[in-house]
């Protein structure tokens, strides 16, 4: 398959190029030359980025760095200027939200998607409640919350608490549980991890090994803490200043490696700032 | 997903083992016995059976408080409360309020009057189209406030004087008798002593299975808690947020129409701030927080019924109505203060 370049953009270091090896029938997902600006910062350069089936991608690079807005654009929040995002072999636009969520590309904020106040199980089903109208059918929700936690090995002493009762690795866990059973096809998990102690973190890189191990949902997890993600990724692409510099099998990669291009990354930077002062 | 059982990180403290029948009961026992703790209405409850007790058999006024006469006039008094306060829970649920319904209680009655007598609908119908305006009020307040985006309690501020000035301008502020053909529908609505706690009784149930148990109540308690959250799980906002006025207008509607047959009179001071100020008071001692995300209905009513309960048991022994807004501030801080604490205990509460 040949994409035409896109004009204007020359990539100032040599990117590797994923879309020509696109062929490949097991991506889930592709993300081809895309770009993003707003107003005068270019937040994205001719992004190229592939998602196997079932496999978990880290995506990571500092704050600023884009993934923020390449989350955005894969979950339908905001179009790119320019590039095509093609998802199972057929090139998408995912107009809204709703309609990336239709597709299949669910996103889980960290700490935002619950609701407090409600139980475990009303959040599981929130708006696609079991109904005997035209009363809740609380009983079947409880039971099947109940069964599909223990489906994905998040031990939960209780359905009924309220989520305000639960721990930040908890609420995550319940989160993902929820975009997993509403048919989400690509999980896209942003800063899973962030703000969680270690007993918390443990809880949900365990979810994602048993996402993975099951192999129907493909992941891309966004984070900036390498060595936790490096354990659960099974590929990590780097994202700095707008563009993917550096795409490995976590096998083939190191901590080490990946803070040595980002040291030399705030090296160079900070000899520019020097330089034009 | 498959069905395969997988091996669980188990760091949450694992699942119950199967409850034995004598377990479930205990556990039962348990639930309820922390439910009771936790649900202010059951604490409400119990002060409504003391005030009782005080005043029926303690107080001077025992003679008196538990007289059906006095009863009926507890219950004239707390009607028009409760069932505005129906809608008022509603909207704080969803983080929204409705300082207007004053006035549509104060408007309901003279349409009523103006359509019998003036344009010779059928009462029954008039009645209907009453209903239908608080409606219709409450659509404009959740039009003004959701889709042009001014704060709820600047929306009904507004709309409530505007009706307030409607209702001077129509009946040149002189009260108006009620159309004879209405009395059928009167009796129904209020003419008939009991009519009004039965209607109250009747609506604080059925909207109690409405937030509760519905998707409706459901989706009311999400948009409040977080609203972020709620949009992000695909629930529509601006249909919970107009939904909520539309049900509070109706409310204002319907107890204009009660109050005006309990009392026998059209009377345009009944058009005020008051009956929606216990409205929310009730709903504040209920347990109902202001800041959205929770509430109950039955802890709206029996809050407001407190305060029937100590104006009506105040008078009777002799206490003048000037100290009674003393009794009534301090039952609101109280009851505010208990529910700040609360949810502070209750995020402590969280497993770390």
């Amino acid at each position: 398959m040949s994409t035409p370049e896109p004009d204007g953009t020359e990539p100032a270091v040599a990117v590797p190029d994923n879309s020509e090896a696109a062929a490949d029938p097991s991506d889930v997902l592709r993300v081809e030359h895309v770009s993003k600006r707003f107003g005068a910062v270019t937040a994205l350069i001719d992004v190229n980025m592939r998602l196997r089936q079932g496999e978990v991608l880290a995506l990571l690079g500092d704050n600023g760095a884009g993934k923020s807005t390449l989350l955005k654009i894969l979950c339908g929040f905001q179009p790119p200027d320019s590039g095509r995002i093609i998802l199972n072999g057929q090139e998408v636009t995912l107009k809204s939200v709703d309609a990336a969520r239709a597709l299949g590309i669910d996103v889980v904020y960290q700490d935002l998607a619950l609701i407090d106040q409600l139980t475990v199980y009303h959040n599981m089903f929130l708006k696609r409640e079991a109904v005997r109208w035209p009363l809740l059918n609380n009983r079947a929700m409880r039971k099947l919350a109940r069964q599909r936690l223990d489906d994905m090995g998040i031990g939960l002493k209780s359905v009924d608490a309220e989520v305000a009762r639960l721990s930040g690795g908890q609420r995550q866990a319940i989160a993902i549980a929820r975009a997993i059973y509403s048919d989400a096809k690509v999980l896209l998990l942003d800063e899973p991890l962030a703000a969680m102690g270690a007993k918390e973190a443990a809880l949900i890189l365990d979810l994602i090994r048993n996402i993975k191990r099951q192999g129907d949902v493909s992941v891309i997890v966004i984070a900036h803490n390498y060595a936790q993600v490096l354990e659960i990724a099974d590929r990590v692409n780097l994202l700095q200043q707008g563009k993917i510099t550096f795409d490995k099998p976590s096998a083939e990669t190191s901590v080490q490696e990946l803070n040595d291009i980002v040291i030399a990354e705030y090296r160079r930077a900070l000899e520019e700032r020097q330089r034009s002062a | 997903m498959s069905d395969t059982v997988q091996q669980a990180p188990d760091l949450a403290g694992g699942t119950p083992a199967e409850p034995t029948p004598g377990g479930r009961v205990w556990n039962g026992v348990k639930r309820a016995a922390l439910l009771f703790a936790e649900q202010r209405a059951a604490t409400v409850l119990v002060v409504v059976v003391l005030l009782v007790i005080y005043f029926g058999f303690i107080s001077s006024a025992s003679s008196t408080f538990l007289t059906s006469d006095n009863i009926a006039n507890i219950t004239w008094t707390v009607a028009p409360w409760a069932i505005i306060a129906i809608g008022e829970v509603f909207l704080l649920v969803c983080g929204e309020l409705d300082l207007s319904v004053g006035f549509v209680l104060g408007f309901s009655p003279f349409l009523m009057h103006y359509l019998i007598d003036f344009y010779g609908v059928p009462p029954v119908l008039a009645v209907l189209l009453c209903l239908l305006m608080g409606l219709a009020v409450g659509f404009a307040n959740g039009f003004i406030t959701v889709t042009l985006g001014v704060p709820s309690f600047i929306t009904t501020l507004g709309t409530g004087f505007i009706l307030q000035g409607i209702m001077l301008v129509t009946s040149h502020a002189y009260p108006a008798t009620i159309p004879a053909s209405a009395a059928g529908v009167g009796k129904l609505l209020g003419s008939w002593p009991w009519a009004e706690i039965t209607w109250t009784i009747i609506l604080v149930a059925a909207f109690q299975v409405v937030l509760s148990r519905t998707r409706w109540g459901l989706h009311t308690v999400a948009v409040g808690g977080n609203i972020l959250g709620a949009s992000e799980a695909g629930i529509s906002i601006p249909k919970i947020k107009y939904g909520n006025f539309m049900i509070t207008g109706f409310m204002g509607a319907l107890t204009g129409l009660m109050v005006t047959f309990q009392t026998n009179s059209i009377d345009p001071s009944n058009a005020s701030y008051t009956p929606m100020f216990y409205a929310i008071a009730g709903a504040v001692i209920g347990g109902t927080a202001l800041a959205g995300g929770s509430g109950t209905i039955i802890g709206a009513f029996l809050g407001t019924l407190v305060l029937a309960i100590l104006f009506d048991g105040f008078n009777l022994i002799g206490i003048s109505a000037n100290p009674q807004p003393i009794i009534l501030g301090g039952a609101i801080l109280v009851a505010m203060i208990a529910n700040v604490q609360l949810a502070r205990l209750r995020r402590a509460g969280r497993t770390r």
